[in-house]
C-alpha cells in the first residue's frame, strides 16, 4: 500500500517558499518590483514621508513573490491503494448486479451494421505544420458497435479523437459524428452528443467523485442529476467512494470515473483513448468488463489502443492507423485476408505415404512435412477439409496426436501490417 | 450562452479553491497586511494635527485598500487554465459542451467573488475600527464621499482587470509560475494607479471616481472580449495554433 507519509520526514521535500526567478519572465518581474520600489522612495522624498506605504508596496510584492515562488510544490495529492480492497471485483454496466472478472467472448455480430453509421469520416487528415500527424483516413462506425483504432504511439490515434471530439481543426476531410456534420459551429452539438475519456482520466484531485461528476453533469446541462450521477457510481461501482476525493484514488479506481464522467450525458458514441494504459491487470480486466458492458447497453465505443489482445477481445472491429489508414475489418477478416488458413496434423508416428493420404482431399490445397510427425495442410476452408483429413487418416490407420486450425492472432495481423511500414522506412 | 453552465463552473471553482492551500493562504494573509499597517497610521494620529494634514494621511492610507483586489485576484486567475493543463483536467474539460466564453466567465467569476468579498470584508473592518478609535477628524476625513466613491466602485473593477491579466496570461504561459509572476506584473498598472491617487497626484473627487469607474467598465468588458479570442483549444491541447482558424472548433 502506498502511503502519503511513505519518506521520512527529514527526507521529505517541502513545497519551499523561497522564489527563485528561473525564467525570463522572473528576472522581468524583480526589475520592474525594484523599479517600482525605487519609485516609490523618489515619491516619499518628494512629498512626505510615507513610510507605511513603501513597506505596504514591498511587503506586497514580497508575499507575492514568495507566494508564487512555493507555487509548483503545492498540494500535489499523491493517489493511494483502493482502500475498499474491492479492486478484484469487476463493476457491471447494469446496476447492482455485478459481471463476471473478464469480458464473455464477443457475439460474432453485435452492432447493427444496416442502421445509419453514427460515425463517418472521410478523407480526414491532419497536419501539424510539416509533419502529417492523420492522412487520408476514411472509415465508418455503426450503432452499437466497439470499433478498436489500433496503432503504434505517434501513429495518429489521438490526434483523430481530438479532431472528432472538435478539440483540433482538421487540415482536410470531412466527417459526420453522432450525426452531425464536423464543423466549426456545431462544436457545441457534437460535444453536447459525445463522451471521451483521455488517456489520464482528468479528475479535480480536490474534488470528490461525487463532485467531480456533478461538475460535468452541469457543463453538460443536467438539471437534477443526483439520479443520473447515482446510476452512473452505480454502472461503475463506484457508490460506496463516492465522497472521497479523487486524489486518494487508485489508477484503476480513477479511470472508472472517468467512464463515469463518459456515461452522464448518455452519449451516442464514447471516445476511450487508451483506456487500460498503465493499469495493472486486475483494473485492465475491470476496464474490459465495463466497456464489454457498454457494448451490452447498445453504447457505440471508439476505442483507441495499442494493446492488441485488448482489441481483439473487446472490438466488432478494427482499423490499423500509421498516419494513414492500413487496414479495416473484423479481426477475423483480417486474419483471412492477410493469411493463409491452414491445418495442422501431428501424428505419433511419420505417415508412410503422406502424399496418399493428403492429395487429392475436398478443401485441401497442398501440405508440407516437418521432417518428423508434424504435417501443415494449406485448405481453402477448414471446415471442409479437417472432417475429410480426419476421414483419411482413420483409414490409413495413423495415431493421431492433434489436428488443430492454425490460428493467427490480431498481432500476427498488426505485426505483418507494420512490417511493411518498417520496411518502408528502411 | 448559458448562466447554468457559468454556474457549474463557478461552483466547482470555488470548492476547489475552498481545499486549496495556496489559494486560502494568499486571500487571507494579503488582506491582513493591508488592513494592519494603514490602520496602524490612522489610530496614532494625534488630535491635534491640523485637518489638511488629517486629509492627506487618510488620502494615502485608505486608499491603498484598493490594493487588495488588485492583487488576490490575478494569483488565483492565473492557475485558472494553465493548472487545468497541469493536473490534466483541461482536455476532459473541453470536451463538453461548455463555450470559451462560458467557461471563461465562470473562472472570472469563481476569482472575482472571494477577492471583492474580502476587499469589502476589510474595509469594513477598517470603518468600524476607525469610528471607534479614531480621532474625530480621522473618523470625518474617512468617512467622506469621495473615498467611499472610489473604494466601492473601483474595487469590484479593479479586480475584474487583474482577473482577465490573470488569466490572459493562464491561458498563454506553459508554467503556473510563470502565469502568476506575469500576472502579477499586469496588475502592477492598477497599482500604480492608485499609488498616483495614494500621493495625492490625482486628487479624488466623486466625479473623478465615476468617470474613472466607467473607463475601468469599459476596459474590463474588453478585456473578457480579447481575453476569449486568446483562448484557442489547438494551442492549449496541442501547444501548436490551428493553421485553419476558420476551421478551428469554439
Amino acid at each position: 500500500m502506498q502511503l502519503l507519509s511513505a519518506k521520512p520526514w527529514f527526507r521529505r521535500r517541502r513545497a519551499g517558499l523561497g522564489w527563485r526567478p528561473v525564467t525570463w519572465q522572473g528576472w522581468l518581474v524583480t526589475a520592474v518590483a525594484g523599479g517600482l520600489v525605487v519609485a516609490v522612495l523618489a515619491v516619499m522624498r518628494a512629498s512626505s514621508a510615507r513610510i507605511p506605504i513603501a513597506v505596504l508596496i514591498l511587503a506586497l510584492y514580497a508575499i507575492v513573490a514568495l507566494l508564487t515562488g512555493g507555487a509548483r510544490g503545492q498540494d500535489h495529492v499523491q493517489p493511494v491503494a483502493d482502500r475498499s480492497g474491492s479492486a478484484a471485483v469487476a463493476p457491471s454496466v447494469s446496476g447492482g448486479s455485478r459481471a463476471p472478472a473478464s469480458p464473455a467472448p464477443r457475439p460474432p455480430s453485435a452492432p447493427s451494421t444496416s442502421a445509419a453509421p453514427v460515425l463517418v469520416v472521410e478523407h480526414l487528415t491532419k497536419a501539424f505544420d510539416e509533419r502529417i500527424a492523420v492522412d487520408d483516413v476514411s472509415f465508418s462506425v455503426a450503432p452499437g458497435e466497439v470499433f478498436g483504432f489500433l496503432g503504434p504511439n505517434g501513429a495518429g490515434k489521438t490526434t483523430t479523437v481530438r479532431v472528432l471530439a472538435t478539440l483540433i481543426a482538421p487540415t482536410s476531410g470531412s466527417a459526420l459524428v453522432a450525426g452531425i456534420p464536423l464543423d466549426p459551429a456545431n462544436g457545441v452539438a457534437i460535444r453536447q452528443r459525445i463522451a471521451v475519456m483521455p488517456e489520464n482520466p482528468g479528475l479535480y484531485n480536490r474534488l470528490s467523485v461525487a463532485e467531480n461528476l456533478e461538475f460535468f453533469a452541469g457543463l453538460y446541462g443536467l438539471r437534477h442529476p443526483e439520479a443520473r450521477i447515482s446510476r452512473v457510481l452505480e454502472a461503475v461501482n463506484l457508490v460506496a467512494r463516492a465522497n472521497d476525493p479523487c486524489g486518494s484514488l487508485s489508477k484503476g479506481l480513477r479511470q472508472r470515473v472517468g467512464l463515469a464522467r463518459a456515461l452522464l450525458n448518455d452519449p451516442a458514441i464514447v471516445f476511450l483513448d487508451e483506456p487500460t494504459s498503465g493499469l495493472d491487470p486486475v483494473a485492465t480486466r475491470e476496464v474490459h468488463g465495463l466497456i464489454d458492458g457498454l457494448r451490452g447497453h447498445g453504447v457505440t465505443v471508439f476505442l483507441t489502443t495499442h494493446r492488441l489482445e485488448e482489441a481483439e477481445q473487446l472490438c466488432d472491429r478494427v482499423a490499423i492507423l500509421s498516419t494513414s489508414l492500413r487496414t479495416i475489418g473484423r479481426p477475423d477478416e483480417l486474419r483471412d485476408r492477410l493469411f493463409t488458413k491452414m491445418l495442422l496434423v501431428r501424428t505419433v508416428a511419420p505417415l508412410r505415404a503422406p502424399e496418399r493420404v493428403f492429395a487429392g482431399l475436398p478443401g485441401v490445397e497442398r501440405w508440407r512435412t516437418d521432417e518428423s510427425a508434424g504435417y501443415e495442410l494449406t485448405v481453402s476452408d477448414p471446415r471442409v477439409a479437417a472432417p475429410a483429413v480426419t476421414r483419411a487418416l482413420v483409414a490409413e490407420g495413423a495415431d493421431v496426436l492433434t489436428l488443430t486450425e492454425a490460428r493467427h492472432s490480431l498481432e500476427d495481423v498488426y505485426l505483418e501490417l507494420m512490417s511493411d511500414d518498417v520496411e518502408t522506412r528502411r | 450562452m448559458t448562466l447554468f453552465r457559468i454556474w457549474a463552473v463557478v461552483r466547482k471553482e470555488l470548492r476547489d479553491y475552498r481545499r486549496n492551500r495556496f489559494t486560502i493562504t494568499t486571500t487571507a494573509v494579503m488582506p491582513i497586511v493591508f488592513l494592519v499597517a494603514p490602520l496602524v497610521t490612522l489610530l496614532r494620529i494625534p488630535a491635534s494635527l491640523s485637518s489638511t494634514a488629517v486629509q492627506k494621511e487618510v488620502g494615502a492610507t485608505s486608499l491603498l485598500l484598493l490594493v487588495v483586489p488588485a492583487v488576490i485576484p490575478p494569483i488565483i486567475a492565473a492557475y485558472s487554465v494553465i493548472g487545468e493543463r497541469d493536473q490534466g483536467t483541461l482536455e476532459p474539460l473541453l470536451t463538453t459542451p461548455v463555450r470559451r466564453e462560458e467557461l471563461l466567465l465562470g473562472k472570472a467569476a469563481a476569482a472575482f467573488a472571494p477577492a471583492v468579498t474580502v476587499a469589502y470584508a476589510i474595509y469594513f473592518v477598517f470603518l468600524v475600527v476607525i469610528h471607534f478609535g479614531a480621532t474625530a477628524a480621522v473618523r470625518s476625513a474617512v468617512f467622506q464621499g469621495p473615498q467611499l466613491t472610489a473604494q466601492v466602485l473601483f474595487t469590484p473593477l479593479i479586480a475584474l482587470w487583474a482577473i482577465w491579466v490573470g488569466i490572459a496570461m493562464s491561458v498563454r504561459a506553459r508554467d503556473v509560475r510563470v502565469a502568476q509572476q506575469l500576472a502579477t506584473l499586469g496588475s502592477l498598472p492598477a497599482v500604480g494607479f492608485i499609488a498616483l491617487i495614494s500621493f495625492q497626484v490625482i486628487t479624488p473627487t466623486v466625479a473623478l471616481a465615476v468617470g474613472l469607474a466607467l473607463a475601468l467598465l469599459v476596459v474590463d468588458i474588453a478585456a473578457w472580449r480579447v481575453v476569449s479570442q486568446m483562448f484557442d483549444r489547438e494551442r492549449l491541447i496541442t501547444g501548436s495554433r490551428a493553421r485553419h482558424p476558420d476551421r478551428a472548433p469554439h
